[in-house]
């Protein structure tokens, strides 16, 4: 770990100021951060602590959205009886990830942030366009099974991890930030970019920025969700393939679908495809299993990961059961 | 008599444990101390070209570093029995030249004040290399296999008897099968750790390691220093699992860059070093075959295995050894070949040969069995060993008809379904499986020290280790009940090489080794005792024959009489001594290495020899004829699975392990051992693997959360049960081994379970859910 100095941020414009310099990166429950100081891929010469900023609260606006600050625990988000009962899916997501410990250390703000889990990516002798870019990737023709199928290019195939994303892309939560320039909002699916040319590039925040809080719109129908994660193990794994699916059905017809996958894309993949077959389509197997072929009918395999597309769209119809069977 | 042995104490350590109180080897804090971290090499072949450390010598606090330059020159130890100590490589001694074997190898010591100021001067040393191209993957090298002529310590594993092929060709039912296991790791807890410490001539050493006296007589042949001034501890070792059997560079390294420095040196390997830098175990390609009477009667076996080991040693996967004994078969050939690869040099790892060996060999029973239309039970049954075919020998003591037995009744074996695919609960698909365990039940020449002292508490010493299996608590209960003494009355010392040389913790051996040496020197003591009461006027035991008296509740006493007799305290108080002490040596050896390799037969201290010479317990258990026999423990596993057929995922429901291990020294840690076998059998069955990058040979899965262990939410019921039948030919302790069968069969019968299952044959391990879509 290289050294790095380490101050404390008192308030929201103090943590920005103190990021103006190159080298300064926000800490809050450290869990992905410190791990990656520790095998130098990340190399922060100032830490901003930002746990003493007070972004803890999670809050309903009078107009029903779900308000999330930045430093709100995984767990403690995951067993908010709001959450649990008018957004399962998030509750879900979130429970699934990590382990008691981390998710009691990490922040919904930090969990936006997390970086791949590609092996190679964390091998600083391997050569990675997301760590060094331009030094190559070492996973299209090397070791793959973990990598991505959707939003691939070919200078990345590294998923992005998350699951709490998987659910708050599936319910097209805002995401705050406040800036050197003030504030601004982010629509879900516009803040997590995917590989392109340019894999170190990540999110659309701006340095210097501060992400303050996430809002979930009010989704009544929100209440019938559910988040499925397949993985190897049967906990403390990061997803092979995961579904977040919001149903509302109305008459035996699907009125409205929001879905999401996690473990097969480059970023938390809201499959829009997908949502269009559902969308004002019979609830049936017939039509999960349409929707879960157009999901990842973009897809592309890799030498070891071809068997994600299957299992992607397994899960899918799978969590589409669930949710379509709900009363 | 109080008989402790048998009875499920806790760890008399356990307060220790959990209290945070035990002492690993890294946990020492000599004074003046500093911090080395390894810089590893990040190719697979080649040569180091340049090292360029200029960046890491500015760092505050930097000490120094240590490669291929400026290091000792090291000699070559000698022999190859694991017992004696066995340098993991022979032909790589650590920092000697600039050629570079595999990914990982250690190619400079990094030394500073503090840990984080020496791995942030390792990360910056640049190291500039002249890439060779790697010989990478077993598949795709076959061609270069052969055919070693002996494994460890000489043993032999190219073994015939009959024509297997002849028979083959003319049986009535054949069947031929591939199956592969991937490389292992051993992942314990505690990563390999070192602190070396010279003072003058002596060197004092702390290090995880299997063999205290192994490493002592490693450092002593490497570093060219006599072996009485090298004192190397390990008190507690937070699981090895083979992977601290053999000596790895990080030990030698440590001891060299001390002296180098004239400081003292920790040098602990991170989770990802490991990975790379402390063995594992080796990659399988096994082909069975098997031709049998319509009957199910096996009248030919083969198993062919090809293994891979590293440019620098020769390793040898033992895959086949068991199908040599495990089954009546008048025709078998057993061969094993490998492939030389640029990776590290595997190693033993718990249930080195039998755990990849069984699953093949019962894998392949099973399917003989669906072939057959037989039950799977009843085709090992009908095969059943009454001797060792193999060696013309018969059991020391075998039960495993009635492990089959209460097995089958655990699981409800009859109560299932036999067809496959056929059974449900709820949404899941339910199959059972079942397999044969088995492991040599190994004994090595042991010594032990017993000391009673006046206030009536024993101590006793044996340069053997408590890896985590419970050593220390067996060996208290051992001696405890020799001595008539509560268990909070012995003091059992154990993990320093200044003791009496104890067998290596390898092999499971060392319950059946060192057991009997330690209750030797107990009688030892007592011998003494009875001697001085006798000819002891104030003694009410004065003039009494020593076969009459005996010991129980901190007291010697006439056997018919227990009123009549004396404390210990009276009785050494008496005679004005503090103490009374005894040295035992039990020369008794099973272990082909030991057979074929004289020198490995122990060098235990003279006077202890001498000592044991007049032991009654020594002479006994060393006069049993031995030869007749061949030593095995043996088991049944049987699981029940449930699989999503639709996700494929697989959930081993229950799993049921019947062991006949011989006698049973504790319940307890008994029943912990076995259980801790059958995880590390889901794992390799379901989870764990290996991944080597495919076009430059480096591992790439580096850390827990890409190699996959199984975790709590893995876990079935687990059921242990033990036959519990002493075996008395192997030890008058009558217990064999227990640390490793657990692993052998269990990762069959998950295997066979899936398939009764879903009617899904997964040869290749592990069986992740992509085999099963
Ligand atoms: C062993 C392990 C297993 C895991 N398993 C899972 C899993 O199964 N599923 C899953 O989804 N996740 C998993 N995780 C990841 C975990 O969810 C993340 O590590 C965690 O959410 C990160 O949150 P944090 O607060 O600790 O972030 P930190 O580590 O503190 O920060 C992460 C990044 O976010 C930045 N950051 C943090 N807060 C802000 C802010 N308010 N504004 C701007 N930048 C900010 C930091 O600068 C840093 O770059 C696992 C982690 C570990 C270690
Ligand atoms: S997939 Fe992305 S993260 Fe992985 S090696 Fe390639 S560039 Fe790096």
């Amino acid at each position: 770990m290289e050294p790095f100095k380490f101050i404390r941020a008192n308030d929201p414009r103090g943590a920005i100021s103190s990021m103006a310099g190159s080298g300064a990166k926000i800490i809050a429950g450290g869990t992905n951060l410190v791990d990656l100081m520790k095998l130098n891929i990340e190399k922060p010469t100032q830490l901003i602590d930002i746990n003493g900023l007070k972004m803890q609260t999670i809050e309903t606006l009078p107009n029903g959205t779900v308000r999330i600050g930045a430093l709100v625990k995984n767990s403690d988000l995951a067993y908010h009886p709001s959450i649990m009962k008018n957004f399962p899916v998030l509750s879900e997501a979130l429970l699934s990830g990590a382990s008691a410990q981390l998710r009691n250390m990490a922040t919904v703000g930090g969990n936006l942030l997390q970086r791949t889990r590609c092996p190679y990516f964390y091998d600083t002798a391997a050569p990675c366009n997301k760590r060094v870019p331009g030094s190559g990737c070492s996973a299209i023709d090397g070791y793959n099974r973990n990598n991505a199928v959707l939003g691939t290019s070919k200078y990345c195939i590294a998923t992005h991890p998350s699951d709490m994303c998987v659910a708050m892309a599936a319910l097209g939560a805002v995401i705050h930030v406040q800036g050197p320039a003030g504030s601004r909002e982010i629509p879900f699916g516009d803040f997590h970019l995917m590989p392109a040319q340019t894999p170190q590039y990540e999110t659309t925040l701006k340095h210097g920025e501060l992400i303050t809080s996430v809002d979930i719109p009010p989704m009544p129908y929100a209440t019938r969700s559910h988040y499925l994660k397949v993985r190897d193990r049967a906990s403390y794994e990061f997803a092979l393939a995961s579904a977040a699916v919001i149903l509302n059905i109305n008459g035996g017809r699907i009125k409205d679908a929001r879905v999401a996958l996690g473990g097969v894309g480059t970023k938390p993949w809201r499959a829009t495809l997908a949502e269009k077959v559902l969308t004002g389509a019979v609830n049936s197997e017939q039509t999960y299993r349409t929707a879960a072929e157009a999901a990842l009918s973009e897809a592309k395999p890799y030498k070891h990961n071809a068997f994600k597309i299957e299992l992607a769209k397994r899960t899918l119809v799978h969590a589409l059961k669930t949710v379509g069977g709900m009363s | 008599m109080n008989e402790i042995v048998g009875k499920p104490i806790d760890r008399v350590d356990g307060r220790l444990k959990v209290t945070g109180k035990a002492t690993y080897s890294a946990e020492y804090f000599p004074k003046n101390m500093v911090y080395g971290v390894l810089v590893l090499s990040t190719i697979a072949k080649g040569r180091i070209k340049n090292i360029d450390s200029r960046q890491a010598e500015r760092v505050p606090g930097f000490v120094g570093i240590m490669s291929y330059k400026n290091s000792m020159s090291l000699h070559f130890p000698q022999g190859a029995d694991p017992g004696a100590g066995k340098f993991a490589e022979k032909d790589l001694l650590p920092m000697q030249n600039n050629r570079i074997y595999y990914d990982g190898q250690a190619v400079a010591v990094v030394m500073a004040e503090t840990f984080e100021q020496a791995e942030h001067a390792a990360s910056l040393v640049k190291i500039d290399y002249e890439i060779e191209k790697p010989t990478v993957g077993l598949e795709g090298n076959l061609s270069s296999k052969y055919k070693p002529a002996a494994g460890m310590g000489g043993a032999q594993i190219q073994a015939m008897r009959g024509d297997a092929d002849a028979a083959l060709h003319s049986s009535e039912v054949k069947f031929e099968q591939t199956y592969t296991t991937p490389v292992y790791h051993h992942n314990a807890m505690e990563p390999h750790a070192t602190i070396a410490e010279w003072t003058g001539d002596n060197l004092m050493v702390y290090d995880a390691t299997q063999s205290v006296t192994g490493v002592r007589s490693l450092l002593s042949a490497m570093l060219g220093a006599p072996s009485d001034k090298i004192n190397v501890v390990a008190l507690f070792i937070g699981g090895g699992f083979g992977s601290k059997g053999f000596t790895w560079p990080n030990t030698i390294l440590t001891a060299m860059a001390a002296k180098q420095i004239n400081r003292p040196v920790k040098l602990v390997l991170s989770r990802q070093q490991m990975f790379t830098t402390a063995g594992r175990r080796s990659q399988t390609i096994q082909k069975i075959s098997f031709g049998a009477t319509s009957a199910g009667k096996l009248t030919s076996t083969k198993h062919e295995t090809i293994s891979e080991s590293s440019f620098v040693d020769e390793y040898v996967e033992t895959a086949g050894l068991a199908t040599n004994m495990l089954y009546s078969c008048p025709n078998v050939e057993v061969s094993h070949s490998l492939v030389r690869l640029n990776r590290v040099t595997p190693c033993p790892t718990r249930a080195p040969g039998e755990a990849p060996g069984t699953f093949a060999l019962e894998v392949a029973m099973d399917e003989l069995a669906y072939q057959l239309k037989m039950d799977p039970v009843q085709l090992r049954l009908v095969n059943y060993a009454d001797t060792d075919e193999g060696k013309s020998k018969q059991f020391s003591s075998k039960n495993l008809k009635e492990c089959y037995r209460r097995g089958a009744e655990a699981i409800g074996w009859a109560q299932r379904n036999p067809q496959v695919g056929s059974m449900r609960e709820g949404d899941y698909l339910v199959g059972y499986g079942m397999a044969t365990a088995t492991y040599p039940a190994n004994r090595s020449p042991s010594s032990a020290k017993a000391i009673l002292y006046a206030d009536g508490h024993a101590e006793i010493m044996c340069a053997t280790q408590d890896i985590g299996t419970g050593t220390y608590t067996i060996m208290t209960q051992a001696a405890a009940d020799i001595f008539g003494l509560p268990v909070e009355k012995v003091q059992v010392k154990l993990g320093n090489s200044a003791y009496p040389k104890g067998a290596n913790s390898g092999g499971s051996q060392v319950t059946a080794s060192v057991g009997p040496a330690i209750r030797a020197a107990a009688v030892g003591v007592l011998e003494k005792l009875k001697k001085m009461a006798i000819s002891d006027n104030a003694s009410p035991l004065h003039g009494h024959k020593e076969e009459n008296i005996f010991a129980s509740d901190g007291r010697i006493h006439l056997k018919d009489n227990a009123d009549k007799g004396e404390t210990y305290t009276q009785l050494l108080n008496r005679q004005g001594l503090q103490k009374v002490e005894a040295l035992a040596k039990t020369n008794v050896s099973n272990r082909q290495q030991t057979e074929s390799n004289p020198a490995a037969k122990g060098t235990a201290e003279a006077s202890a020899e001498e000592e044991s010479k007049t032991n009654p317990a020594v002479q006994e258990d060393e006069h049993v004829d031995r030869k007749p026999y061949s030593f095995h423990s043996f088991g049944a596993q049987f699981v029940r699975v449930l699989v999503d057929p639709l996700l494929n995922r697989v959930k081993v429901d229950r799993a049921v392990s019947v062991m006949d291990i011989g006698k049973v020294m504790n319940l307890k840690l008994a029943t912990n051992q076995i259980m801790g076998g059958m995880i590390f059998g889901i794992g390799m069955a379901l989870l764990e693997e290996t991944a080597y990058d495919p076009n430059n040979g480096r591992v790439v899965t580096r850390d827990l959360a890409q190699y996959l262990v199984p975790v709590n939410a893995d876990m079935p019921q687990l059921e242990v049960q033990f036959i519990d039948i002493p075996d008395p030919i192997i030890s008058p302790i009558g217990a064999r081994g227990i640390g490793e069968i657990g692993i052998t069969g269990i990762t069959a019968a998950i295997n066979n379970a899936i398939y009764h299952a879903t009617g899904k044959r997964v040869r290749d391990l592990p069986v992740t859910l992509d085999k099963l879509i």
